[in-house]
């Protein structure tokens, strides 16, 4: 093919990636404007200077460094709980193979398949009763369930492969299950291992139904219900928004940036077995 | 936002092979004595393992599942002991046309959610793969890869609100764009007018979406010999041709995966109607989901909600035993050929 004909296409795919990257750069050029400077040339032209106070007003008005810290806290204790609950199955299913593994297997694919919808309301009520609601416990203990049926689905496939020989080894050395499991299972699938971390840390700060339920009061707040419902009551203004979005877009860039490359390795694994 | 599928084959046949492996070379007491008591089922201590994930699931999921389809028979405020009524909500949502409109733009979502990303994620990765990668290197297809996946990453809640922001009626920026350029003509108040929001809606989706198949097929591609392009090649074969006779047979079990993943993404889809419309403008663009949401919360008519998930998590279990049904068979299928 001469260069003459690669050059469009290639062209053609620049363009189209930069229409997906496009709504962050206006976010971002919006975000340091003034309000004065918005409204006199519109969201299109480039910022005269950069201004921050928008982005401080914003921070403090909602309380920005706490909703972080609520994220923060919350995804990184489901993924570490989910990974663990997820070796455990896994060990059971992929490693000791019990009988009706293919049920257990099957019952947490459906579990994880289901709509959370069908289990709101319940587990609204239900930690009304346990005193929970409210509380970031309760979000954590009911994603590190859901996230460790997906957990669970991904390493049992990966340890049905895992070698034998390994294994027996130990065991003629007269290791335990447990230590099988702890020193030889666990160091041999941290790539495994990693990339379910890195997938249940972006997948539980994303989440909105459950959060946007269970956590009502300020303090508990994630980002992304803090900012869903902001936006649902539609009292923002032009900078405000952009500050609410360039804050919002930040923590899931940085975290893209610096695992980009488990992400993409991670969909290898996880897609098709 | 991925899903695996297990062959079956070969690791399973590895285990049979060495079914009394560990298990019957067990060095400690414990293990031995239980081997005494059963001497049959030497490996079924594992079980043990297994033991808080069974409790968690059956305590956060099987429990409130039944819960909640119990009440779908019942009326119920949320308060109070709900009134056994039998089948009356599921009457009731048949003459309901706010149900049947939900549905109905959720096969809307499908079609933005799962059929257009599907396509142009095709198209994409074989295009990134086969001709980006292999003109101007591998470099360049990672950073085209980084942008088209992006928004995957991002809360659907922040999407949401860039999204109404540049969408906005006064002062959007693709009303503003359509000014600069002339086509002034075109504006619109895009998430507010009734015949136009679920349009709307799906657009916003499929920027959201089309990063995930395109992925997936990026990395399906990588076990593909490259034998086969380059025979093709030598033999005249256009892009499309190769395309159409390696590509997509290749990667059929990816397809398969993406489309039944995100046809169930697409009927779950909550947070972005959440954000962006809130079902509306007057029910244009509700989903089951966001019904049921409001059913519960807002109407507090808890019984008829339930009825509306129930409802909704049988499609999808249906729809995902079916998926997983037909992988499997294609695969058993393509294992008897080949081997």
């Amino acid at each position: 093919m001469t260069a003459l004909r690669r050059y469009p296409v290639l062209v053609a795919l620049f363009i189209g990636a930069l229409f997906m990257v496009l709504p962050f750069l206006i976010v971002a050029v919006n975000a340091v404007k003034s309000p004065a400077e918005y409204s006199s040339n519109g969201p299109l032209s480039l910022p005269e200077g950069v201004y921050l106070d928008g982005l401080k007003d914003f921070w403090e008005r909602v309380d920005f460094g706490q909703k972080l810290v609520n994220s923060v806290l919350i995804s990184g204790s489901v993924a570490l709980g989910a990974v663990v609950l997820s070796v455990l199955n896994a060990y059971a299913i992929g490693i000791g193979r019990i009988k009706g593994r293919t049920w257990v297997l099957a019952f947490f694919v459906l579990a994880n398949m289901l709509p959370q919808e069908a289990l709101v309301y319940p587990v609204y009520y239900l930690s009304k009763e346990a005193g929970l609601y409210d509380t970031r416990l309760s979000v954590v203990i009911v994603f590190i369930v859901i996230q460790a049926a997906f957990g669970t689905y991904l390493l049992a496939s990966v340890l049905g492969q895992f070698p034998r020989e390994i294994i027996e080894a130990a065991r003629i050395d007269g290791a335990n299950k447990w230590q099988v499991l702890w020193r030889i299972v666990v160091p041999v699938s941290r790539p495994t291992i990693g990339v379910l971390l890195v997938f249940f840390v972006i997948w539980t700060w994303n989440e909105f139904l459950l959060p946007l339920v269970m956590l009502i009061s300020n303090d508990n707040q994630t980002v992304s219900v803090a900012l869903g419902v902001l936006q649902g009551q539609r009292l923002m203004d032009a900078t405000m928004t952009n500050a609410a979005a360039l804050l919002g877009v930040l923590p899931a860039l940085v975290f893209f940036l610096v695992f980009q490359r488990t992400l993409t390795r991670g969909i290898a694994v996880g897609a098709v077995k | 936002m991925t899903v695996t599928v297990e062959r079956g084959g070969p690791g399973d046949r590895g285990g049979r092979g060495s079914r009394r492996g560990p298990g019957s070379r067990g060095g400690d007491v414990v293990e031995a004595h239980h081997r005494a008591k059963k001497p049959r089922r030497p490996r079924d201590s594992y079980a043990l393992f297994l033991l808080p994930g069974v409790l968690a699931f059956f305590a956060i999921i099987v429990v409130p599942f039944l819960m909640n389809t119990g009440v779908s028979f019942t009326e119920w405020q949320g308060v109070g002991t709900p009134k056994w009524t039998g089948l009356a909500n599921y009457r009731e949502l048949m003459d309901d046309s706010e149900f049947w409109a939900s549905f109905r733009h959720s096969l809307f979502m499908v079609v933005a959610m799962a059929a257009v990303p599907t396509v142009v994620g095709l198209v994409l990765a074989a295009a990134l793969f086969d001709f980006v990668g292999k003109h101007f290197g591998s470099r360049t297809v990672a950073v085209l890869r980084a942008c088209f996946y992006l928004p995957q990453v991002l809360p659907i809640a922040v999407a949401g609100i860039v999204w109404s922001w540049i969408l906005a009626p006064e002062n959007g920026s693709l009303n503003e764009v359509l000014k600069a350029i002339g086509l002034g003509g075109l504006q619109q108040d895009w998430l507010g007018d009734p015949d136009l929001a679920l349009y709307t809606v799906m657009g916003v989706m499929v920027w959201v979406q089309i990063g995930f198949p395109l992925v997936v097929f990026m990395a399906g591609l990588q076990r593909v010999d490259p034998q086969l392009y380059e025979a093709a090649e030598l033999d005249g074969a256009g892009w499309w041709r190769r395309f159409w006779h390696i590509t997509l047979p290749q990667i059929r079990p990816e397809i398969y995966v993406v489309l039944l993943w995100c046809t169930i993404a697409a009927l779950k889809v909550f947070g972005a109607v959440y954000v962006l419309t809130k079902g509306g403008p007057g029910g244009a663009t509700n989903v089951p989901s966001y019904f049921s949401f409001t059913t519960f919360f807002e109407k507090t008519q808890v019984g008829y909600g339930a009825a509306i998930s129930t409802v909704l998590t049988v499609i999808i279990l249906v729809l995902a035993l079916a998926g997983l049904k037909l992988q499997t068979r294609a695969e058993d299928a393509e294992q008897g050929g080949v081997r």
